[in-house]
Order: structure tokens, then C-alpha cells, then sequence
């Protein structure tokens, strides 16, 4: 008998299936920490300590998480709809010239609260720019949306680099990069936030970007599930040819739907360029396009779900930073290992558990 | 030095820099022919560079090296088959997976058993495959034209790179002269006719695949025992995704796919050669052009500007037997 056309409850489905994946991903992660000759208990206890012991901690744990939520956010909205967008990483980096943009012309005249509305819509307008072309030859020359945005991600890093090496950098100086900001065109520091829960944000880089992030956690909820846009975004997400059948036109979503997707994935550039460096650096990104994706297929593409993933990301990669001054042994680049370990179990094999999770559901009694 | 001396430089460069290609992308081309998308190329690359490094570094033998990146890369291959064949998994989503599996794990295990910081040691001399001078090649280099170009690019390579351009016309026969070959174009078309006729897609696809792994572990092996001497972190550089697009640019055919590597070869030699020097009017040209041309043609190309790339039908979609 298939088991695929077994229906589980949402508690499984959405709560024991991904947290069974989440284990199997870490357990390998500890396999390899074994293998080469560490104790991963101990690992996992640094890296928890490095990640949440003190407040600073906790400050740069959060400033990753940010970055996490914006690019988790643009994999999920584009997966909504059925695109698969492998372009969040160029996207972010496009973004990041137009905070900076922004920020080098206004930061000369007015407070950051003026900056930061424009700042806003500067980087989510070039982050969706970056998105535009894929979008128009997946919606009208039927390219496929993976392959372009591929080739968008290293035409983006191509057009950046030309443009922080020949043109934005400060005459005399060596480093590809701009000018620092002025405080008007940098986002504060949220010591306050740490600080109530009694703890110092110390040199961490967690900023009001932070904040922003909540907030397009919500208004994404709103968007896919409580409005019409979102009706006819995760319609043409199930079944392309029902949608086009109900009259939902398919261009005009794809387009709509991979331009929120540029848009967010820009915004994440507001974290490391107005928050932390204050300035436009080269590869600010850093992967963090790539970690969205990883993100979104954890937290099962829900804005919830995208936050507590974001944040188990955040913890890898603040407790992996200080984990590798504690065990040289493990350089930084276990947190990369892990990512991909948690894209395989929670992505390409979620379904690989699922035969004897209903087998045992059934057993026990809470099938038919 | 005479344009001609500079052309025969370029051309010499850009050879060398399309094999890696060439075995990546014919990799991948077994691999989408039998409907399976494989962005996790530049994994198995990375996977297999390293694996060659140690075990050419500890026997010195670049033939056990070539051997240990093969059996590395068909075992990354293999993983992409569990997740996409037979749990039906997204096949881009595990590609991405192994991707970052392979780019990470490289680096800690290197600085694991080397504490090199991820690079692995200097592969001896005799570990690494060198290049051959073909016979006759000191002779003729006094002939006008024919002579440079026998000696200086024709000659003078390594074995994988004759392996490569032989891989070129053995795919091709493969691919559309061989039983094998016909099943595997159909089940990237039409995986429910094959399984008609009473062949086993599932088993159908994980040749493929291996095959994929076979070629791909000779790109890795390439890039660090005869290309460079150690396997060094992310060394492969995007070069896996390039292969990509010379696959598609070549509308997923194996004469053509040569083509396109050489092209996007060319491209990368005539930007190292292009790097600081000015042309007379235009001024100077900046690299990032020449590095982002590869993916700039393949979307115009994509886009249907340039002939129409049809990708095989079934590509990308899991293959269920009964519902």
C-alpha cells in the first residue's frame, strides 16, 4: 500500500517531521566533528555558549538572524509561488548599492530616521531590479528561473566588484569600498534590547534592521495568506496549469511575485551596510543569499517558522565563530558543512522519513 | 612579441582553462539527458580536486589520485541519486545541499589532517600528471604558423587533456549510438514510456548519474594534480556553474558543448591577458566584463535570442511509478 496519500495532522507534519530531519542533519554534523578527532558535545556546548552566554553574543547571534529572516523571506515568497530563487545572494549584494546610494546622499543633511524610509525602499528597489530580468524570461521566454538566476548572481558580483573598484571607492585608498557614513545614514544600535533583558551589546553590530525584519515577517503573513495577491501566488505555487485555468494570469503573478522576492533579499543589505559597517564593502553578503535558502525549507516557508530558523542560524554562525578560536581544529567552515547537511535532510530528503513515520502513525493508532 | 606569438599564448591559456569545463560539463550532460538537474557540479568538482590531492600527496601516483577523485565524486553522485531518484526529493535543492556539503567539508577535513589551513601539501612532482611533449614537436616549431601552434597548443599538454577532448566524440557515441545512450535520452523525455517498455527508470538514472561522477572526478582531478600542484579551499571557483551554462549554451549536445567550453575558456584566457593593458579609443576594458560574458550570452541565449535551448522534458521531475 503507497503511504503517499496518507494524510498526517499539522503537528507531524509541520513539528515532528522537520525536528527529526533537524536531528539527523546535526547528528551527521557531530559524525564529522568525531571524525576528526573532537568531542561534539563539547563542541555543541561551546558553540551554545559563544552563540547565547553573554549579551554580545547574543547581539551578533541576532545581527546573523536579521540578515536570515530578509534572504529566508525571499526563498519563501518565491517558493509561494513556485520559483525557485537561487538569486537571493545577488540580489542582496545589488540591494546593498542601493542603501548605500541612499545613504552617501542623505546622510550629509538629515537624522537617520529620515534615511532610513528611503534607505528602505533604495535597496528592496535594486534587490528587485536584480530579480526583474530572471523574472520576465521565466514569466514570458519560459527560461527556467534556477539557471538565470545562477547567471544573475555572478553577473550581479561582476557589475558590483567593477563598480566598488573603478567607481565607488575613495580616491587614495586601497580597499574596494565606499566612504563610511555619516550617523545619518547609519541605523542605531539596539542596546536597549539587550539591555532589558540585562545583558551588554558591547561592539555586536544588532541594529534597528532587526526590527524591520519583524515587521516584513508580518506584513509576508498578511501578503500570502490574508490577501488576494497571496491567493494567486500559492494557487500558481500548487498547480501552474489550475491556476491559468482560474483565470490567474501567470506572467503578471510571476513577475509580482519574484520582484517582492528581489525586494527582500535587497533589504537584507540594510543589516551589513547602514547597521554594522557603515559603508559598502565588497562581498558583503558573504553567503547569506545562500543560508536564505536553507532557512526558508526549515522553517517549512512560514514567516514563524522562517524566524526560528533564522535564529538557529544565527546561533551557527556566531557560536561557529567563536567555537574555532576555542578548537582550531574546527575552522569556521563546519557551519557551511552543517547548512548543506541541513538542506539535505530538511530539503531533498524531507520525504525520506515519511513511509515509516505513517507507518508508526497508523500502528499506534491515530490513522483511519 | 608579435600578435601572433600573443594569440598562440592566448590560445595555449585558454585550452587549459576549458578542460575543467569539458569534463564538468559532458558530467552534467549524462546527468540532465537522463532528466536529472545537477547544480551540485561544482561540488563533486571540489569533492574530487581534494580527494586527488591527498592520495596523490601520500603515494605520489597521480593515476591512484585520478582514481580516489573519481570514486569521490561517483559517491557524491550517488548521495544526489538517494535524495532525487529515490526519495523523490528536489533535485535543486539537494544539488545546493551538496554543494555547500562538499565546499565546507573539504576545508575542515584538509585543516583537520594537514592544519594547512585547508589546503592540502605540495603534490611531488611525480604525483602530478605533467605535460607531454607529442613527437615531432621541437621539429616543426621552425614552421610559420603551423609550427607554434603544433608545439605551443596542440602539444605540451597533459594527459587528461587529450582524455578530455576524447570524452567529447566517446559521449557522443554514447549518447546516440548505443542502446544505453537511446534509453537514457528517452528517460530524460519520457520516463513513463521507458518504464512501459519494461526498463527500470530508477536504475536507468543512477547509471547516469554515475557516469556523471566518473567525468565529473576528472575535472576535480585536473584542477589540483595537474593544473596546480595541492588542492586549495573553494579552488573550483565557480567554475561548476560555468560548466552549467556551456551545457545549456550548447543546447545539451556533446559536439557543441566542446565548443562552448572553449569559448568560455577563451573568454577567461583573453581576460588574464586583457587585465591592466588599454585599447587604443575604448581605453581600458575591465576584466568583470570578460568574467561575467559566459553568463550574460547564456541568458540571452536562454531567452531565445540566439536559437531556442530546449531542455530534455522530464528534467527536474521526479519520476513516480504508481500512485
Amino acid at each position: 500500500m503507497s503511504t503517499a496519500s496518507v494524510q498526517l495532522p499539522g503537528w507531524i507534519n509541520y513539528g515532528v517531521i522537520p525536528l527529526i530531519n533537524l536531528v539527523l542533519a546535526f547528528f551527521f554534523s557531530g559524525l564529522v566533528v568525531w571524525a576528526i578527532g573532537e568531542n561534539p558535545f563539547e563542541a555543541l556546548q561551546l558553540l551554545l555558549v559563544g552563540a547565547l552566554g553573554r549579551g554580545e553574543g547574543i547581539g551578533f547571534t541576532l545581527f546573523y538572524t536579521t540578515s536570515f529572516i530578509f534572504t529566508g523571506l525571499s526563498v519563501a515568497v518565491a517558493i509561494h509561488a513556485g520559483l525557485f530563487n537561487i538569486g537571493s545572494e545577488g540580489q542582496a549584494y545589488l540591494g546593498g548599492l542601493g542603501a548605500a546610494l541612499v545613504a552617501l546622499s542623505l546622510d550629509r543633511y538629515v537624522p537617520w530616521y529620515v534615511t532610513m524610509p528611503f534607505a528602505v525602499i533604495g535597496s528592496a528597489l535594486f534587490g528587485a531590479a536584480c530579480a526583474a530580468i530572471p523574472a520576465w524570461l521565466q514569466a514570458k521566454r519560459g527560461s527556467h528561473i534556477v539557471i538565470t538566476t545562477i547567471m544573475f548572481n555572478f553577473i550581479t558580483s561582476s557589475l558590483m566588484n567593477y563598480l566598488l573598484v573603478h567607481l565607488l571607492i575613495v580616491p587614495g585608498k586601497m580597499a574596494p569600498e565606499t566612504r563610511t557614513f555619516l550617523p545619518g545614514g547609519q541605523l542605531p544600535k539596539l542596546d536597549w534590547l539587550i539591555a532589558l533583558f540585562g545583558g551588554k551589546l558591547g561592539a555586536a553590530p544588532l541594529n534597528f534592521s532587526f526590527l524591520i525584519a519583524l515587521v516584513m515577517c508580518f506584513l509576508i503573513w498578511v501578503l500570502v495568506w490574508r490577501t488576494k495577491l497571496g491567493y494567486e501566488m500559492r494557487t500558481l505555487g500548487v498547480s501552474p496549469s489550475v491556476a491559468v485555468y482560474a483565470g490567474i494570469p501567470y506572467a503578471r503573478i510571476v513577475m509580482i511575485a519574484m520582484l517582492i522576492s528581489g525586494g527582500l533579499a535587497g533589504m537584507m543589505a540594510l543589516n551589513p551596510v547602514m547597521g554594522a559597517s557603515g559603508r559598502l564593502q565588497i562581498e558583503f553578503v558573504g553567503g547569506a543569499g545562500f543560508v536564505g535558502i536553507a532557512v526558508s525549507l526549515m522553517g517549512r516557508n512560514h514567516p514563524a517558522g522562517i524566524v526560528l530558523s533564522a535564529l538557529l542560524f544565527g546561533i551557527l554562525y556566531q557560536g561557529g565563530a567563536e567555537l574555532s578560536f576555542d578548537m582550531p581544529s574546527i575552522t569556521r567552515d563546519m557551519i557551511v558543512v552543517i547548512q548543506g547537511l541541513v538542506i539535505l535532510f530538511a530539503g531533498a530528503l524531507e520525504y525520506m522519513l515519511r513511509p515509516a513515520i505513517v507507518r508508526l502513525y497508523q500502528q499506534v493508532g491515530g490513522g483511519r | 612579441m608579435d600578435y601572433f606569438d600573443i594569440l598562440i599564448s592566448i590560445l595555449g591559456s585558454a585550452i587549459r582553462l576549458s578542460i575543467p569545463l569539458l569534463f564538468t560539463a559532458l558530467a552534467g550532460l549524462f546527468s540532465e539527458r537522463a532528466g536529472i538537474f545537477d547544480i551540485g557540479l561544482e561540488g563533486k568538482m571540489l569533492a574530487s580536486a581534494f580527494a586527488a590531492a591527498c592520495v596523490a600527496h601520500l603515494t605520489a601516483d597521480p593515476w591512484l589520485g585520478l582514481l580516489a577523485g573519481i570514486l569521490v565524486s561517483i559517491a557524491v553522485s550517488l548521495i544526489h541519486g538517494f535524495a532525487s531518484i529515490t526519495n523523490r526529493g528536489n533535485q535543486i535543492v539537494s544539488g545546493v545541499a551538496l554543494n555547500f556539503v562538499a565546499a565546507g567539508l573539504t576545508v575542515v577535513l584538509g585543516q583537520a589532517w594537514f592544519g594547512q589551513g585547508g589546503r592540502t601539501p605540495q603534490v611531488p612532482t611525480e604525483g602530478r600528471f605533467s605535460s607531454i611533449i607529442l613527437p615531432g614537436a621541437d621539429a616543426v616549431r621552425g614552421v610559420p604558423f603551423i609550427g607554434p601552434l603544433y608545439a605551443n597548443v596542440i602539444s605540451g599538454n597533459n594527459i587528461l587533456t587529450y582524455i578530455a577532448f576524447l570524452m567529447v566524440p566517446l559521449s557522443w557515441w554514447v549518447l546516440y549510438r548505443t542502446r544505453f545512450g537511446l534509453r537514457l535520452r528517452a528517460v530524460g523525455e519520457n520516463p513513463g514510456a521507458v518504464d512501459t517498455a519494461g526498463i527500470s527508470v530508477t536504475w536507468l538514472r543512477y547509471r547516469a548519474l554515475i557516469v556523471t561522477g566518473f567525468l565529473a572526478g576528472f575535472a576535480g582531478t585536473y584542477l589540483s594534480i595537474a593544473q596546480s600542484a595541492a588542492f586549495i579551499s573553494n579552488m573550483s571557483a565557480g567554475k561548476g556553474y560555468i560548466a552549467l551554462a556551456a551545457l545549456i549554451f550548447a543546447k545539451w549536445k556533446p559536439v557543441p558543448v566542446m565548443f562552448a567550453c572553449l569559448l568560455f575558456g577563451f573568454l577567461d584566457a583573453f581576460a588574464n591577458f586583457m587585465q591592466g593593458k588599454s585599447v587604443p579609443l575604448i581605453g581600458e576594458v575591465p576584466v568583470q566584463i570578460f568574467q561575467a560574458l559566459p553568463y550574460i550570452l547564456t541568458c540571452i541565449l536562454l531567452a531565445g535570442f540566439i536559437g531556442i535551448a530546449r531542455p530534455p522534458k522530464a528534467g527536474g521531475v521526479p519520476y513516480t511509478k504508481e500512485r
